[in-house]
């Protein structure tokens, strides 16, 4: 049994003994055993996804275990990464998962049997889906990780009735999304000898371009809804946040990839690649997600539900390499396909460090506070310094700044993008100068979002009592929190030890040779001219903040500080109500976005009887609905509700009139015989 | 490392130290001329920092260790532009660093955490200038990138060196249409960046208009000295960026003490000569409203994607 075989069974053992201990143990100790043993086996699962990066496959097939397709299990360098990306996440959430649990004063016990069976269950599917190797096992695990996360989506359902419809979305959107794919492969699986996805990719390369079109479109629309592709997304803002924050941290950071990991399987391991326009629409689908997602995220004010559009947006990012790698390797430039995936894949890994960390201290503020809406919150420095340094780490890793984690990505998948220019033809002439533009205006917006998020909802004064009073959350929440963001100045500092392998890995995808060369401290880009070193910008920023108080130190007063009140106009003090909320804050995006967005207002003046010059009260509402929702989902649910309500005049309880149904079609039925045969 | 780009290095942070101030200096001394003033002269600026030096420090209450760091944080970044950048020489041992993207980030990193510290202080000012900065900082970016995209697509390359080499080595690049247009769409980032009329004016304390100032407006004694001090680095840096990648003749390539000599005499005098434009265009605008700033950026960013435009149907 090779390393890779080994960890793998050890992480699907570990993860269904904790399943049973969820079901069996008593209260007190279910939560920190199902904790301990996720990440046992996400641990296993890190090992046997790095070991299968570093070349060791390992491959399975129990024919026995499910009648008609049995079980094959297949693990390579693609999905060792993203193996090894669900099982990091897991280590930190499974940590964190031990405390959060509990509840905390203001939160919700979700430490019942059924919810703590079913989340090691859920890890284990979803390290289960990027090793699958047959189209039989590959749906089936695919479909566990649907329902399981469903039933951890709706595990509050008791206490919150927003819960309840996020999880009807969910399951809908989720179950559709399978359909898409299920219809997919089982074109693709027609063409092909078996189901094994060894015979799909034979197959793959003899397919006419009608059928693996409609087999690349049809699986794009499923794996693409699982990634929050816009306008697919509409789950994914109701959902994520609506979860418990430790199911929301393995959704966000861990199953949204394996939408990506299904785009980039189906398309450039079992088809081989395609035509332009493929990777086209998967480039602009990616530039409207993220464009789109970051936009609702710097507008809204819940701080999970931004989170969560924060997702919508990352992934339309690593979309948008996909395309782009997609759209070089079609006009075959191989190296340059190569830089965009290892961009891609790089961005995946960054977005799960990240996501993790700020889902994990969004729950930890939830956990303290029970309050989500950033205009209630503030001043959490104060109580909660830990988790406040925690949501800053994670919120400067996740706005593309210096030294930031998704600052090396975005950063890559920009070379990516102009050195594209002259690669692949004048279609890459229009598209790249938009694609830059749309990486560049998130980049913007996600600055804006995260000042938002950070500045709002930790700095500042208390707006709510429960702000106030805010402490501290449990060690083992800290302790999730710290692997969490070791991971990001780890990805931050030193990308250099996880690039080689990452470019090998997208070399491998694409058929190409490793994308970029790391020295000793700085990344280099291999056949078009680039240069970055991550720690070397640290190490500037730090020389410089040195510099810089030891200045002031020379040149300033000796005198000791003296502390002094706040400018109040004269008027003071100033009290939290007079404070920018987050509303406030994100107004003039709002407005000036308001084409896209069409936020509703409505401002209620309320005056005195004696004169209408008088103002009594004025009261304001604003409500920003998403519009992609409001027009493309509404009308459909709307004709849906019709078509029940006419059906519903068929059935008006009469049973004459039911034993007249079924009399004509019977009827009906031996007409159709006689004129048919 | 090579003693030629460690002294380029030394002498690129002190020009931009020491001179920076002076800039401002000269662009109030020229608005106060034009105006019919007398003006302080051009040694006001470091008079004020002087004197705001030797005042006691104030911690305003209810504050932290962010809005304490901000503006050391801020004169780090446009420190470590200041080493990076081409302004003396090419050879700046920390060249293969950082590249355009690179520079830019920082210096939004400089803004960022200024903004933070605005909603630190929990003030009405201090949110309004933060939300507005950040929103500026939002629309701005695509218009940079796609200018910074114009740029490098004749030389391949987004590292400043090798834009700069590039510009060195081909004369006519300069006056192509698609250098002409990117400088344009730069040129706008830049007063916008920098936080100059018509975007904001740096000389307001009107609270319906103030940006950067909102922000600001608790800082005091030596704190609000590091953040003026910042600020003028940052014009520089910007406008010395400027002139650089569009127009590089004097940048030292070898490390003779003369070529070093002029080196910098040109870079000081290439950007008097920005600043001097800034300050006289400065004279004739009125600041714009919030709302309306979208529009100019809006069509800087259009000169930016003609600019990419250009250079891929004229190469």
């Amino acid at each position: 049994m090779n390393p890779v075989s080994g960890a793998l069974l050890g992480a699907v053992i570990v993860g269904a003994l904790s399943a049973v201990a969820g079901l069996l143990l008593p209260r007190p100790a279910r939560s920190a055993v199902v904790g301990v043993g996720i990440a046992a086996s996400g641990v296993a699962a890190v090992v046997a996804g790095v070991a299968a990066m570093a070349g060791q496959g390992a491959s399975l097939a129990l024919p026995d275990l499910l009648p008609l397709s049995g079980v094959v299990i297949g693990v390579d360098a693609l999905g060792g990464l993203f193996l090894a990306v669900t099982g990091g996440v897991a280590v930190a959430t499974g940590i964190y998962g031990m405390g959060y649990c509990t509840g905390g004063r203001h939160g919700h016990r979700t430490d019942g049997r059924l919810v703590q069976a079913t989340l090691p269950l859920f890890v284990l599917a979803m390290m289960l889906v990027p090793v699958a190797a047959s189209v039989g096992t590959f749906l089936l695990c695919w479909e566990l990780m649907a329902l399981t996360s469903l039933l951890l989506v709706i595990a509050e359902h008791r206490r919150r009735p927003a819960v309840a419809s996020a999880g009807r979305w969910y399951a809908v959107m989720t179950q559709l999304g399978l359909v898409a794919i299920l219809i997919g492969l089982l074109v693709f699986v027609s063409n092909a000898a078996d189901g094994t996805f060894a015979a799909l990719r034979v197959a793959g390369h003899h397919l006419s371009p009608t059928v693996a079109g409609l087999v690349f479109v049809t699986t794009l629309i499923g794996f693409g809804s699982k990634a929050g592709m816009v306008p697919l997304h509409a789950w994914l803002p109701r959902a994520h946040p609506e979860a418990p924050s430790n199911v929301s941290a393995l959704m966000s950071a861990a199953m949204v990839n394996l939408g990506v990991y299904g785009i980039v399987r189906v398309g450039f391991d079992l088809l081989g690649g395609g035509p332009n326009w493929w990777w086209l629409l998967v480039l602009s689908l990616g530039a409207l997600s993220a464009v789109y997602g970051i936009l609702q995220a710097a507008i809204g004010t819940d701080l999970k539900r931004l989170l969560g559009y924060s997702t919508s947006e990352n992934m339309g990012l690593v979309l948008i390499g996909v395309g782009a790698a997609g759209l070089f390797a079609s006009s075959g430039d191989g190296t340059l396909a190569g830089l965009a995936m290892a961009a891609a894949m790089l961005h995946i890994v960054n977005h799960a460090a990240f996501k993790t960390l700020l889902f994990q201290s969004a729950g930890s503020v939830v956990y303290a506070t029970g309050r989500r809406d950033l205009d209630d919150l503030g001043g959490l420095r104060v109580g909660m310094p830990r988790t406040t340094a925690a949501f800053g780490l994670g919120a400067l890793a996740a706005s593309a700044l210096p030294p930031g984690a998704a600052f090396v990505s975005e950063w890559l998948l920009l070379q990516a993008l102009i050195h594209g220019l002259p690669a692949a033809g004048i279609s890459a002439a229009i598209v790249m100068p938009l694609a830059v533009a749309a990486v560049a205006l998130t980049a913007g917006l996600a600055v804006a979002t995260f000042v938002k998020a950070y500045g709002v909802g930790f700095l500042a004064r208390p707006r709510s009592p429960e702000a106030r009073s805010a402490v501290e959350s449990p060690p083992s929440m800290i302790a999730g929190m710290a692997v969490a963001g070791a991971a990001c100045i780890a990805l931050a500092l030193l990308p250099i030890l996880v690039l080689p392998a990452i470019g090998a890995v997208a070399g491998g995808v694409v058929d190409s040779g490793d994308p970029v060369a790391v020295t000793a401290m700085t990344i280099r880009l291999v056949d078009v001219a680039g240069s970055l070193s991550p720690l070397m910008l640290a190490i500037a920023l730090v020389v410089g903040l040195a510099a810089t108080l030891a200045g002031a130190r020379v040149f300033a007063t000796r005198r000791a500080a003296r502390a002094a009140r706040l400018w109040d106009c004269g008027a003071g003090p100033l009290s939290a109500r007079m404070e920018y909320t987050a509303t406030s804050f994100a107004e003039p995006l709002q407005r000036v976005f308001d084409d896209v967005v069409q936020a509703e207002q409505d401002v209620d003046v309320t005056h005195h009887q004696e004169s209408s010059y008088l103002v009594k009260a004025v009261e304001y509402r604003r409500r920003v609905p998403d519009r992609i929702e409001r027009r493309l989902y509404d009308p459909v649910l709307a004709a849906m509700a019709g078509w029940g309500r006419a059906g519903r005049r068929l059935a008006p309880g009469s049973v004459h009139r039911y034993l007249g149904y079924g009399f004509y079609s019977v009827c009906a039925l031996l007409i159709l015989l006689v004129v048919t045969r | 490392m090579s003693l030629f780009g460690t002294v380029g290095i030394i002498l690129q942070l002190l020009i931009v130290v020491a001179l920076s101030p002076l800039l401002i200096g000269l662009m109030r001394q020229i608005r106060a001329l034009m105006e019919g003033r007398a003006g302080p002269g051009i040694g006001q600026p470091w008079r004020d920092l002087r004197k705001l030096m030797r005042k006691q420090p104030i911690t305003p209450r209810g504050t932290t260790e962010v809005f304490r760091f901000a503006p050391p944080l801020l004169v780090a970044t446009c420190l470590a532009v200041a080493a990076a950048a081409p302004f003396v020489t090419t050879a700046s041992e920390l060249d293969p660093v950082a590249d355009l993207f690179a520079v830019v980030a920082l210096l939004t990193l400089g803004t960022v955490a200024l903004a933070l510290a605005g909603l630190d202080t929990g003030t009405a000012f201090g949110g309004m200038g933060a939300s507005r900065e950040t929103t500026i900082i939002a629309l701005v970016e695509p218009t940079l990138l796609v200018a910074i995209f114009a740029l490098s697509v004749p030389v391949g390359s987004t590292n400043l060196g090798a834009i700069v080499t590039s510009s060195l080595d081909d004369p006519g690049q300069v006056f192509s249409p698609v250098s002409l247009l990117a400088a344009v769409a730069l040129i706008v980032v830049i007063i916008a960046e920098t936080g100059r009329l018509p975007v904001d004016n740096p000389s307001t304390h009107l609270e319906l208009t103030m940006v950067h100032e909102a922000m600001v407006l608790e800082y005091s004694g030596p704190d609000l000295a590091m953040v003026e001090l910042a600020s003028s680095m940052r014009l520089t840096v910007f406008l010395g960026l400027l002139a650089n990648l569009f127009v590089p003749w004097g940048i030292a390539t070898t490390g003779a003490p003369l070529v070093i000599a002029a080196a910098v005499l040109a870079f000081v005098a290439k950007v008097a000569l920005l600043g001097a434009c800034l300050a006289v265009g400065e004279v004739f605008l009125a600041k714009l409203r919030l709302f309306r700033v979208p529009e100019l950026l809006a069509g800087s960013f259009v000169l930016g994607l003609l600019a990419v435009a250009a250079s891929f149907f004229l190469a």
